[in-house]
């Protein structure tokens, strides 16, 4: 059965280049790029190369601001962490916002086991952060500010650019997540004002397992992996040049792809969203109207729980995401959802929906009609829509 | 992740609907952790003679509705005293570690209802279905942190071990 995939966050399918380039460079067998021999040198090659396709996306001053990690959540950590570590001396005190990502909000609460100490600034209910905010919460023992760029949940896009005029003229360091936006966004770190950027590969079909952590020319870090001076002495350890070459090429396509694949995904974000509020009654599309990724679309469905209707598009081959706590192995709701201003139950009933470049008209219609026959199983049983509804 | 089993009771659930004039009703469960269910029985003769469930919950939860009011039907009081969470769970042949506790909400909900009939049953004053909060820790159990299964105490709100957040509580998470 053709699976129809809406859940583009979790992973996006690799394009032909990015398995072509891949499979040749599994069969070119490279050798270690910091060999000083022959072995080395085309994987000294392939590595820069690729470092450069990536510089390019982001549009970074030097390539070497580059870092190659193994994912999103080990960037995260490394900038968070790395910075946290490098500046205990100048202070312990960091801010950050109420909607991010489970990599930042843990290394934060891991930070804060060592006497650091987190400001988080609430979101509006479309899920902005206003940059005053920011400002207001900045002390004089702070080191570092980490804001997302885009919410994975609800979409919203932040304002970064303000945000990082802020920090430039407080001289505090600037960190922001990005893995939902890179390659699927345009992103210009020196536009943006940052001094470090995480992101990663599959969110914009490349591979999983790698990513990249911008990290701004004379940003001071502690690496958490020490060893060999790979990665500019930023990251040792033995490259997954495979990955990499992966990466590059995912990054050059996006580059050259953005605006037509902006293009198509926004016109399924717009026709899902119409349908939603043609098709199914007491739903909440969350997220920003404007300022929004355009290929996510949320909405809570009042009076049942996310799990379920998972369950059940799955059995029709329709593969989406839930929030609800249940699904996320967690036992309490999202803080995402919670912050935006959603009930508890609403927010158990949310469902994210993210579109990639394969996906078509057809495959929003199909998920519409599938998710009313779910939605209306569920709420015949639902002691919520029974109250609700009179009964 | 699910067994056969639950599979089947979540997708062809047994008994899904409520009793306008029912004998029993135990209601359970907040929409803080995501669940929340209602059970209703008919009592003739001591014995359970139609049992209906309304759920909000996920799979997990919907099954357990499902099971237990298969296993509750046609046993006597006493029988369905002895149902337990560990039973409705086996029977669905296991649950993930992370979904016991939706075992828990219908064992719970059908003793509530139990007591609400043998409430009525002997003349009591009429007593609203109770809600039980199920955040409340029964002292009695075995504290475990469902992600990791290391121990946790009543008083503690992230495990020691993983760090992650094991009871609900105040908002925001940090």
């Amino acid at each position: 059965m053709n699976i129809i995939n809406l859940d583009h966050i979790s992973g996006t399918p690799l394009t032909p280049e990015v398995q072509t380039a891949m499979v040749d460079a599994i069969h070119k067998n490279y050798g270690n790029p910091s060999s000083q021999h022959q072995l080395g040198d085309e994987a000294a090659e392939a590595l820069q190369k690729a470092r450069e396709q990536v510089s390019r996306l982001i549009n970074s001053k030097m390539e070497k601001e580059v870092v190659f990690t193994s994912g999103g959540t080990e960037s995260i950590n490394q900038a968070i962490k790395g910075v946290a570590l490098a500046k205990a001396d100048k202070g312990k005190h960091i801010v950050t916002s109420n909607i991010e990502h489970n990599a930042v909000l843990r290394s934060l609460r891991r930070l804060r086991m060592l006497e650091y100490q987190v400001t988080s600034v609430p979101v509006d209910p479309y899920g902005r952060v206003n940059p005053k905010d920011v400002a207001d919460a900045i002390q004089d023992d702070t080191i570092l500010v980490t804001i997302m760029h885009s919410n994975n949940e609800i979409g919203t896009v932040q304002p970064i650019e303000e945000i990082g005029k802020i920090t430039r003229e407080r001289k505090v360091l600037f960190h922001s997540d990005a893995v939902c936006s890179v390659g699927v966004v345009p992103v210009d770190v020196r536009k943006l004002n940052v001094d470090l950027l995480s992101f990663a590969a599959n969110q914009y079909n490349g591979p999983s397992g790698v990513g990249g952590l911008y990290i701004r020319q004379g940003t001071g870090l502690w690496p958490l992996l020490d060893g060999g001076v790979q990665e500019n002495n930023k990251r040792a350890g033995t490259e997954n040049l495979i990955g990499i070459i992966g990466m590059g090429v995912a990054s050059e396509l996006a580059a050259r792809e953005m605006d037509r694949r902006i293009e198509h995904t926004r016109k399924l974000k717009e026709a899902c969203i119409e349908g939603l509020k043609d098709r199914i009654d007491d739903i909440i599309i969350n997220g920003h109207p404007e300022f929004s990724l355009p290929n996510l679309v949320s909405v809570s469905i009042k009076y049942i729980e996310g799990e379920g209707i998972v369950l059940m598009l799955d059995e029709q081959g329709i593969a989406v995401s839930t929030r609800s706590a249940c699904a996320a192995g967690a036992l309490q709701a999202s803080h995402v959802l919670l912050s935006i201003g959603r009930e508890f139950a609403d927010a158990q009933g949310t469902l994210v929906l993210s579109f990639g470049a394969e996906n078509t008209e057809s495959d929003v219609d199909r998920f519409l009609e599938a998710l009313k026959t779910a939605v209306d199983t569920l709420r015949s049983m639902s002691p919520l829509y029974r109250k609700a509804v009179g009964g | 992740m699910y067994s056969q089993t639950v599979m089947d009771h979540f997708k062809s659930p047994r008994n899904v609907g409520e009793m306008k004039d029912a004998d029993g009703v135990g209601e359970v469960g907040n929409p803080l952790c995501g669940d929340m269910m209602t059970l209703y029985i008919k009592v003739k003769d001591d014995r359970i003679d139609d049992v209906k469930f309304l759920t909000f919950g996920c799979g997990a939860a919907i099954a357990v509705s499902s099971m237990i009011t298969e296993m509750a039907k046609g046993k006597t009081i006493e029988e369905a005293k002895k149902i337990t969470n560990k039973s409705v769970a086996d029977a669905l042949e296991g649950l993930p570690k992370n979904k016991l506790h939706c075992s828990n909400l219908g064992a719970d909900a059908l003793h509530l209802a139990i007591t609400d009939y043998e409430h009525k049953r002997d003349g009591k004053p009429a007593r609203k279905a109770e809600r039980v909060d199920r955040l409340e820790h029964d002292h009695d159990e075995h504290c475990y942190c469902p992600y990791c299964d290391a121990d946790v105490t009543e008083d503690m709100e992230y495990c020691a071990s993983c760090g992650k957040k094991v009871k609900g509580g105040d908002f925001p998470v940090i």
